[in-house]
């Protein structure tokens, strides 16, 4: 057994935003073992008091790079809930396809340059434009693919414009969708070799079980990205629903005595959202195409090992492909025309989420008579995922010193079940946690 | 010949306009690589360094004096220092802060004493340090970005434009948002977006900054009689990107 540890990751790499790894072990003790998040806060919460509800969403938008539509999507959605504003069939369905983008656009990224160096025993992307051309050029088609996608419904992907309180302020042509569709059935043989890569590297992705709470969005028609309620499962596979309004009883913010931490749980100590979550929640739901994937690569509900959130984002990628075909089809029969907005209907507060590729995302706003925003609360999939890694931490780092492992090979493993997770860290940092050892 | 050494490093923001930098897709991405090599990224590569760097990208504001002596640091390695973003060229949405003394205690309640939350006013980097050249925008106009480097390689002096966005809205034919009942800050905005906004239908947020010397109160009295605004609207309209620049003027 390994009985002396220090691992000291300062700014852990290949992750969005700053976090810190610190293992400390002397003579079989774990003194210390922390994720630790340095961000620097930007009060986003505070700066949209006193906007007008026009602007919310173009300033929470700019929360996170990555997940820039989901922010500007749950955003607008709460300001429409507030404000009593409902949108047309034809606006949902462009905001779901945009949807489906961002989540392929993030999980590419992710598995791929975050990812796969780790699995490919390289130390970035920009190594294996050598060794592995054909794999990074595929990478690159495809986040290519996916930015397009996206910026033909979202205007751009990072901070999109058309997503406006009442609609879509402008709207792609039949034609345009028609392109977009020939394009993504050109991109199958990409997201088929995709999943043939993972699988191949599979063997690579660590075996660790941890059950835990899954929350994810769920609904009765499809596999939840836009829209649903609050749903739990268990490892038992124990499903409970919550009313998005409630959903402050299912994130419970708390802060830790020793750190004041501020983390969120539900029935167990910590709970996980992102690509794990909503497979294991809804599973049933995924496309044929995307159950045939997660088959290929032996995922199974309900899965409870963290390192394999990475290969439920690749199925997700065949969903969300396949699934965003269905859609194009549907608004193509419908024919798509500029719609006129929306208006506000009443004032008060409102409490809306939507699934962005890290998890479930809430945004609620409070506005007056003369739609001024009052104050807001954001709670970040990455938020409610620190908890989570924390508990990884504390039942894996014992495995690991059992196992003989050496420091090197414990961060490696610590910093790969923290990618796992794809955490957004500048997203969390708004209400975010901190525990300085140093 | 080596190629020269490009870094990127990050403070207060989204890093969304590093993620720009992914949506180039493959050629013009793998062509840039042949004429740079990419040192350190954060948020791409586990690879970092402390040896001399040709271009620094700095992707963020400043926010609090501990980042001080980083930015210093990457300051006296860094041969040409480029503030990448409108965070890091004026502070961006981060300033949008500044006027506000409650924000603390508004997002951290009783928690909002302690040191690691510790957030003064969001500035640009050249609060600090010394910045060559500004890629402004949130996000970055990826294709600017690009010319950007291509000019310095070619030992050329990029060309940012000083002119506001009406001028890109009339180039493309956009019909202007006040003639479709909207507000818009496009004629104190700086260019060199292309103007997609109006395009799209929604007002310019004017993300890119004041042009270098924007008319602010014929801007104020503009939204006040033409978008119908209060006046205290108008007056704090500008704070979105450019609190800072509203505060001197």
């Amino acid at each position: 057994m390994t009985s002396t540890v220090h691992i000291d990751v300062h700014h852990l790499t290949r992750v969005e935003g700053h976090g810190n790894i610190v293992v400390n072990v002397t003579d079989g003790v774990v003194e210390t073992c922390e994720w630790q998040v340095p961000e620097a806060p930007r009060f986003f919460e505070s700066m949209v008091r006193g906007r007008h509800y026009s602007e919310v969403g173009r300033i929470t938008s700019r929360i996170c790079g990555i997940c820039a539509v989901g922010h500007t999507l749950a955003s607008v959605k709460a300001t429409e809930e507030a404000l009593g504003i409902a949108i047309s069939e034809q606006s949902r369905k462009l905001r779901e396809l945009l949807k489906h983008a961002e989540n392929a656009d993030s999980h590419v990224l992710h598995a791929y340059i975050l990812v796969a160096p780790d699995l490919a025993g390289a130390p970035s992307v920009f190594a294996l434009v050598e060794t592995m051309p054909d794999v990074v050029a595929r990478a690159l088609r495809l986040k290519r693919l996916c930015h397009e996608w996206g910026s033909l419904i979202g205007g751009r992907t990072t901070h999109p414009t058309t997503v406006v309180p009442g609609g879509m302020a402008e709207v792609p042509t039949d034609k345009q969708l028609e392109e977009l569709k020939q394009k993504l059935v050109a991109a199958v043989p990409d997201v088929e070799a995709t999943v043939e890569t993972v699988v191949a590297l599979a063997p690579n992705i660590p075996a660790f079980d941890r059950p835990t709470e899954y929350v994810a969005l769920s609904n009765d028609e499809n596999y939840a990205v836009y829209d649903g309620q609050v749903q739990s499962v268990l490892a038992d596979g124990a499903k409970q629903r919550y009313r998005v309004a409630d959903y402050r009883q299912v994130t419970n913010e708390f802060v830790v005595p020793q750190s004041t931490a501020k983390y969120t749980k539900n029935k167990l100590e910590s709970y996980a959202a992102g690509a794990l979550a909503r497979f294991n929640n809804n599973d049933d739901m995924l496309v044929p195409e995307a159950k045939q994937a997660a088959e290929a690569l032996g995922l199974r509900p309900i899965c409870t090992n963290p390192y394999m959130n990475t290969v439920a984002q690749v199925v997700e990628v065949v969903h969300s492909v396949y699934d965003s075909l269905r859609l194009i089809d549907e608004l193509l029969d419908a024919g798509v025309r500029l719609e006129p907005l929306a208006e506000p209907t009443k004032h008060g507060s409102g409490a809306q989420a939507v699934e962005v590729p890290r998890g479930i995302l809430f945004h609620e706003y409070e506005y007056d008579a003369g739609g001024i925003c009052h104050g807001g609360n954001c709670i970040i999939p990455t938020n409610q995922n620190h908890n989570n890694i924390q508990h990884d931490f504390d039942v894996l780092v014992p495995q690991l010193l059992e196992a003989d492992k050496s420091e090197a090979e414990m961060e490696l493993a610590l910093s790969m079940l923290v990618r796992a997770y794809d955490p957004c860290i500048s997203c969390s940092t708004h209400c975010l946690d901190v525990k300085f050892v140093r | 010949m080596s190629k020269p050494k490009v870094a990127f490093f990050d403070f207060a923001c989204c890093e969304g306009c590093q993620i720009e930098m992914t949506n180039y897709g493959a050629e013009p991405f793998l062509e840039l690589l042949r004429h740079v090599d990419i040192v350190e990224f954060r948020e791409a590569m586990t690879e970092t360094t402390t040896e001399p760097i040709d271009i620094a990208f700095i992707e963020g504001s400043f926010t609090r004096e501990a980042d001080r002596a980083r930015l210093m640091e990457i300051r006296k390695r860094a041969k040409t220092v480029i503030a990448y973003g409108q965070c890091a060229c004026t502070g961006g949405i981060n300033a949008l802060k500044n006027h506000q003394t409650d924000y603390k205690q508004f997002v951290y309640g009783t928690d909002s004493d302690m040191p690691h939350l510790d957030s003064k006013k969001a500035y640009g980097v050249d609060h600090v340090i010394k910045v060559d050249y500004y890629a402004y925008g949130c996000p970055v106009n990826k294709y600017e970005v690009l010319q950007i480097v291509s000019h310095l390689l070619h030992g050329k002096e990029p060309v940012i434009p000083g002119y506001p966005v009406c001028v890109e809205c009339k180039r493309r034919e956009t019909v202007c948002r006040f003639d479709e009942g909207d507000y818009c800050m496009g004629m104190v905005a700086r260019a060199g977006c292309g103007a997609p906004c109006p395009a799209a239908g929604i007002p310019c947020e004017a993300c890119r900054g004041f042009v270098d010397e924007p008319n602010l109160p014929a801007f104020e009295k503009v939204l006040v009689e033409r978008a119908g605004f209060t006046p205290q609207r108008a007056a704090e309209k500008g704070r979105m990107f450019t609190a800072n620049a509203l505060e001197a003027s």
